[in-house]
């Protein structure tokens, strides 16, 4: 199990089946597609780079009529070529974000079945006939034994057999199928290892789960995130905005006696365009479900991913999630007159047999004290029984038994008054902080209590806090009595919790929650849980879970690991950081670009407006050129930025907008004046303008 | 510049805030229908209107229904003034015997007086006949300020609803802002003024005897109803052409420091009404701030250049301090700063100076404070509206920054939003820059200004930047009664209007549809510093930077020119 304090995107030790790292021939494929995607047609989803592309095509018109006209050419020729540029590199960001997906897609379609399935044609007989998985129909039953592949999406109706889900999860550890309950469901592209199942199909196909996953990492069906959306609107107005205040200056210029250049014009409007964000903004969605990949979950949709980021309420199952799930000893309290020693002595005696995890937890304690107990020979095991309630040892004549406190006392005919006050005490201190108290008893008298806890995994009170932080509520589910919960909850630090909760409960907090006016995410793996995952803003189903729970999600996590839910929340806040710091750079980069183009392009007619040249540019020409291969070359060098995303801080909404809006607010302003300085220095001195 | 100075326009900028501010409290009581001490009077009167329109005060409208009652209303009160003043030679009340305007003057006077502008083809004194002045034009100085208001109490309403679908009634809305707010106060400063010697009169002027043994026509008016309105309802046309610089206007310092307050003593309110009303009295103070911030710093550039020597002067040797060209030398230099930036952070284009006589960049200043969107504080109900639009546009922007998708005051915004607001601020530069540029290669236009170079452009620019500002305020040197001009300035005037005002709206029925979210610790704080950085820097660079290629040709060029020239000698 991943213990809960592992952070998003921090040394995961397993690498899933989908991470597919940036290597030779990934950004060697992405580097052919950023030429295809020149295509205009392909560009019209993205109107600041299709502008671009229709100025880029005017400056090499202009450029060549230079030629044609043997006038000079040079500096055209050179904004045509950066303005191709600018096109390319945001094609080329885009094309490596999807290249990776594309990378792990074609190891997904290596799991694909390509032997014959069995088909059961008699159910009694168990005769099969081969047939392609493609052919087979929804409903009709195939035999899967060891050594096969699962040609397609099923639940076992017979039989129970160890998978391999490697194909799809990247966990080599094989997990255990079997018919009825939650752990029904197979996948199409595992493998049965051991024993055979009855499978009834369940998808069609073209549209098994390894068929979606497929699609989803490969982008094929990706569709704009509803934010993503809203960005491309305001992109688009401000484009819109530009060219008017660019267009006019034709008029404006003209009467103050300056014959504006139309292909300086152009650079101009290109460089005030918000081309950074507008090349960027596919790459940071695609590298957002990309990031959601290598944290082996499975997004249906990039409106899910950017919904995680919102979520403002944790729904939590106490078990597996917040507690280890298994009740663990944590000290035994001896009775009065018996030595501490004495009565863990007789805990772990009485526990030697006993395989459960309590059993085993009670011996892990011996051993933490530096007591290790063997079993004496000829030790009689004496197991768990509904009637007697306890569990224990005999041998050599002695007893050790452990059990129900009531069930002890009524053993060892015990006059409840004549029970030690202490004894008394220290059942009531347990059970009251939620805890379960076992009494122990050694050759027939009460030798003292067992404390078994639920114990809270360690670093979870930490996360919740940083959760807190970062303005998300915390609420466990349980199915315990309100005394246990609270107790937990406390531990644990979470800010509500459910008690004695059954599903249809937690549907209720969920849609009191949302008309809260919150949004809310849970994860859950039984088919009980379906309809409060549907229910949920962001539901992560367990790979491991019921069918109808990993349909009624809208993420899945191949790894089944429930804390997931904190890493999938910190990846959409990533990706939702990574845009607005990539927007508003690129927004305040327009300050510089102004200084440097406008003097240039009036000085010649209004001398006096070289005072705008604050930078100090070498010639009207090195300044607007400058301009342009630095408004290129920023997309290049924030490719990593978009696709790494920005680092997320669990410190508030207010401390982190000032950290990054000192960063790329403040940092947009100012690091075009000295790139575009620099670029000038180097255009000047190599004597290209 | 010396403290004096600062001091004075410290105090006509901030006691309009201190003012707004209860003026704002009681403004919300009347947007939310909740008691106020003027019920007992007014409720009779107010139930009469509702009577006599047949409206249910308490129906409460779509988004549709209530922009549709706006343009309804406006479009009304457009042909009213337009038959009046086409007609006002053969109407009655017109004891100076002034014939009907032109088709041209008539369209763009009535658009103005309609869209709050008061932009003034005309010379007051010289065209109006009293009935004109009296009935139509001091009614749209009323209900175009009302209709403002309707915006913002719509836009508050947005706010408070949580997937409601209403944005109140715009009948109610407008009655009630005219009658309990506009006409008391318009009353209670009208009779200051009368009493500290602005004249209030039927008669049509007095016959003066020169010394050289001329008559001279004085002509009067109900002024000092005329006034209050003209800058209570941040109208700015004045009755006489020289505006607030005439001494019939505003005689003394302190009327000049009455009507100076009084201009943005609405536009402040609104701020404050509309945050009581949407209930984010927190969230409205950065609002506030980064206006007050903004104007300031307006102010002080003006109050800067306008106290330097002329580089010009000084090149010749002119043994002067101060520079008074363009003032009114009863007020000086900082009270025609403040003013300056006062009138045209408001919308308010009444002048005590002239804007042309101004060093170039304090004109720039002029100019760009009303490229900004007329938002500081703006118009009645428009100004904050429009900064609403422009908070929404920083959050979206920068507000992802915090991990979330963003939201305002509790509502998520969404491409919807962005599109609207975009539309409202687009209407800005496509008015402002476009007409000016096709202006500048117009010969047709070119005949009517006074200058050419950067000064003549400058001309150009501000008469588009007022018109679509819906300012009103003249740069002085431009013969804008002209059919080119008129026609133009006119469609400037409804451009910067009505598609601002309608995308809002639809905004606020956007909003109103959404629920409404609780805050948490990951919500984008809008009330502290940071924020108010933020909208500063989202004003400046989004609000203000596309004009600076025109401001670069126009004063900014004459500026550096200006040095230059003095360099040279």
């Amino acid at each position: 199990m991943t213990s809960i304090d592992t952070h998003a995107g921090e040394g995961r030790p397993k690498s899933g089946a989908l991470a597919a790292g940036l290597n030779g021939p990934v950004l060697a494929r992405a580097a052919k597609d950023s030429f295809i995607k020149l295509d205009p047609r392909k560009l019209t989803g993205n109107p600041v780079i299709f502008a671009t592309w229709i100025v880029a095509l005017l400056s090499t018109i202009s450029a060549g009529a230079a030629i044609v006209n043997h006038q000079a050419a040079g500096f055209a020729i050179q904004v045509a070529l950066w303005l191709w540029a600018t096109v390319l590199f945001a094609n080329l960001a885009e094309s490596v974000a999807e290249g990776r997906g594309k990378a792990a897609a074609d190891s997904l379609r290596a799991a694909r079945v390509t032997t014959k399935a069995k088909l059961l044609v008699d159910d009694k007989t168990g005769t099969w006939i081969p047939t392609p998985a493609h052919k087979l129909g929804v409903g009709e039953v195939i035999l899967v034994e060891a050594g096969d592949v699962v040609p397609t999406d099923g639940e076992i109706i017979e039989g129970m057999a160890s998978v391999n889900e490697a194909a799809i999860t990247g966990e080599s550890a094989p997990v255990i199928r079997e018919s009825g309950g939650d752990r029904s469901a197979v996948t199409g592209g595992t493998t049965v290892v051991s024993d055979w199942i009855k499978v009834r199909v369940t998808a069609e196909a073209g549209s098994t789960f390894l068929d979606r996953m497929i699609a989803m990492v490969e982008g094929a069906d990706r569709r704009k995130t509803p934010n993503e959306i809203a960005l491309a609107v305001l992109l688009a107005g401000l484009t819109l905005i530009f060219l008017i205040a660019v267009v006019t200056l034709l008029g404006l210029g003209k009467f103050s006696g300056v014959n504006v250049d139309p292909l300086v014009l152009g650079a101009l409007f290109i460089t005030l365009i918000p081309t950074t964000i507008g090349g960027l903004l596919s790459a940071v969605g695609i590298a957002g479900m990309d990031r959601l990949l290598k944290v082996n979950v499975l997004a249906t949709s990039g409106r899910a991913v950017e919904a995680a980021g919102d979520v403002d309420t944790l729904l939590l199952d106490k078990t597996g999630t917040i507690t280890f799930g298994n009740r663990m000893a944590t000290e035994v309290i001896p009775a009065p007159g018996v030595r501490p020693d004495i009565a863990l002595k007789a805990a772990l005696m009485a526990s030697l047999a006993d395989e459960t995890p309590e059993g085993r937890s009670i011996i892990e304690l011996g051993r933490n004290q530096g007591l290790v107990v063997e079993s004496p020979s000829g030790a009689t095991a004496i197991p768990f029984s509904a009637s007697t309630r306890q569990s224990g040892l005999d041998a050599g004549g002695r007893s050790w038994r452990k059990g129900a406190v009531d069930a002890v006392y009524r053993s060892l005919s015990l006059d409840p008054k004549t029970i030690p006050v202490e004894i008394t005490a220290a059942v009531d201190r347990i059970a009251r902080s939620g805890g379960t108290p076992l009494a122990v008893s050694e050759d027939g008298a009460l030798v003292g209590v067992i404390h078994l806890k639920d114990v809270v995994k360690p670093g979870v009170k930490a996360r919740f806090a940083d959760l807190r932080r970062m303005g998300l509520r915390t609420v466990m589910i349980t199915g315990d009595n309100p005394v246990t919960a609270a107790a937990i909850a406390s531990e644990a630090g979470v800010d509500d919790f459910l008690a004695e909760a059954t599903p249809e409960d937690k549907l209720r907090l969920m849609r009191d929650e949302q008309a809260k006016g919150r949004l809310v995410a849970m994860c859950g793996d039984g088919a009980n849980d379906a309809p409060a995952l549907a229910q949920a803003d962001v539901g992560v189903a367990m790979q491991t879970g019921a069918q109808a729970a990993r349909e009624a999600g809208n993420m899945v996590d191949l790894d089944s690991d429930p804390t997931k839910v904190i890493e999938i929340v910190e990846v959409g806040k990533q990706m939702l950081i990574t845009r607005g710091a990539l927007t508003t750079f690129s927004i305040a980069n327009d300050v510089a670009k102004y200084f440097a183009i406008i003097p240039a392009m009036f000085v010649g007619a209004l001398p006096a407006l070289a005072a705008l040249n604050v930078m100090k540019l070498h010639s009207p020409q090195s300044a607007i050129l400058s301009a342009v291969i630095f408004n290129a070359l920023i997309i290049v060098a924030l490719i990593p930025l978009a696709l790494k995303g920005v680092k997320y801080r669990a410190i508030g909404a207010g401390k982190l907008l000032s950290r990054n809006l000192t960063l790329y607010g403040l940092g947009g302003l100012v690091a075009p004046f000295v790139g575009i300085k620099l670029i000038d220095l180097v255009i000047s001195a190599l004597g290209l303008a | 510049m010396n403290w004096q100075g600062w001091a004075e326009i410290a105090l006509t900028l901030s006691l309009a805030v201190a003012i707004g501010w209860p003026l704002g409290v009681f403004m919300s009581r009347v947007w939310n229908g909740e008691r106020t001490f003027l019920d007992p009077i007014l409720r009779p009167v107010e139930a009469v209107f509702y009577a006599a329109c047949g409206v249910d005060p308490k129906k409460s409208q779509s988004w549709h229904a209530y922009a549709l009652a706006l343009l309804a209303f406006n479009l009304a009160g457009f042909a009213i003034t337009y038959a009046v003043l086409r007609l006002q030679g053969v109407l009655p009340l017109n004891p100076q015997g002034f014939p009907g305007l032109s088709e041209h003057l008539s369209f763009n006077t009535a658009i103005s007086f309609v869209t709050n502008t008061n932009w003034q083809s005309y010379s007051g004194e010289t065209t109006m006949s009293t009935l004109s002045q009296m009935i139509v034009l001091t009614v749209q100085n009323f209900v175009s300020a009302a209709t403002g208001a309707t915006v913002a109490a719509a836009l508050a309403r947005a706010f408070t609803a949580n997937r409601g679908e209403g944005l109140g009634n715009f009948w109610a809305d407008l009655i009630r802002t005219t009658l309990y707010v506009l006409v008391p106060l318009s009353v209670v400063v009208a009779i200051v003024l009368v009493a500290l010697g602005v004249p209030q009169t039927l008669s049509a002027g007095v016959v003066a005897h020169t010394m050289e043994g001329a008559d001279q026509k004085i002509p009067l008016y109900a002024v000092a109803s005329q006034e209050a309105i003209k800058m209570l309802g941040i109208n700015g046309g004045g009755v006489f052409n020289a505006n607030s610089a005439h001494p019939f206007e505003n005689p003394t310092p302190l009327t000049n420091l009455i009507t100076a307050v009084s201009l943005n003593v609405l536009g402040w309110a609104s701020f404050f009404a509309f945050g009581r009303s949407a209930l984010v009295k927190k969230d409205i103070r950065a609002l506030v701030i980064s206006a007050f911030v903004l104007l300031f710093a307006g102010a002080a550039t003006i109050y800067a250049t306008e106290t330097r020597v002329p580089p010009a002067q000084m090149a010749a040797g002119a043994e002067t301090t101060v520079n008074m060209e363009g003032k009114e030398v009863r007020f000086g230099a900082p009270a025609t700063a403040a003013w300056a930036a006062a009138t045209t952070g408001a919308s308010n284009g009444s002048v005590n100076g002239m804007h042309s006589s101004l060093m170039p960049l304090g004109g720039a200043m002029t100019m760009f404070l009303m490229h900004l969107g007329e938002i500081l504080p703006g118009g009645i109900g428009s100004g904050i509206a429009v900064m609403v639009v422009m908070a929404i546009l920083a959050v979206f922007v920068a507000g992802l920054m915090v991990g979330r998708t963003p939201e305002y005051l509790g509502k998520k915004i969404e491409a919807r939003e962005v599109k609207l607001s975009i539309l409202a601020v687009l209407a800005i530069p496509v008015s402002t820059l476009g007409f000016a540029a096709i202006a500048a290669v117009l010969p047709e236009a070119l005949k009517a200004l006074m200058h050419t170079g950067p000064h003549g452009l400058s001309e150009i620019l501000y008469a588009y930047t007022s018109a679509t500002a819906n300012n009103g305020s003249a740069f002085a040197g431009l013969s804008a009664n002209a059919p080119w001009w008129d026609a133009t300035l006119g469609v400037s005037m409804a451009l910067g209007r009505f598609p601002p005002i309608v995308a809002v709206l639809a905004i606020a029925g956007a909003l109103a549809a959404k629920p409404k979210l609780a805050p948490s610790a990951g919500t984008l704080p809008t009330h502290g510093g940071l924020f108010v950085g933020l909208l500063i820097g989202v004003i400046l660079i989004l609000g203000g930077l596309q004009f600076f290629p025109a401001l670069a040709l126009g004063p900014i060029a004459e500026h550096f020119q200006a040095l230059a020239f003095v360099a040279g000698h």
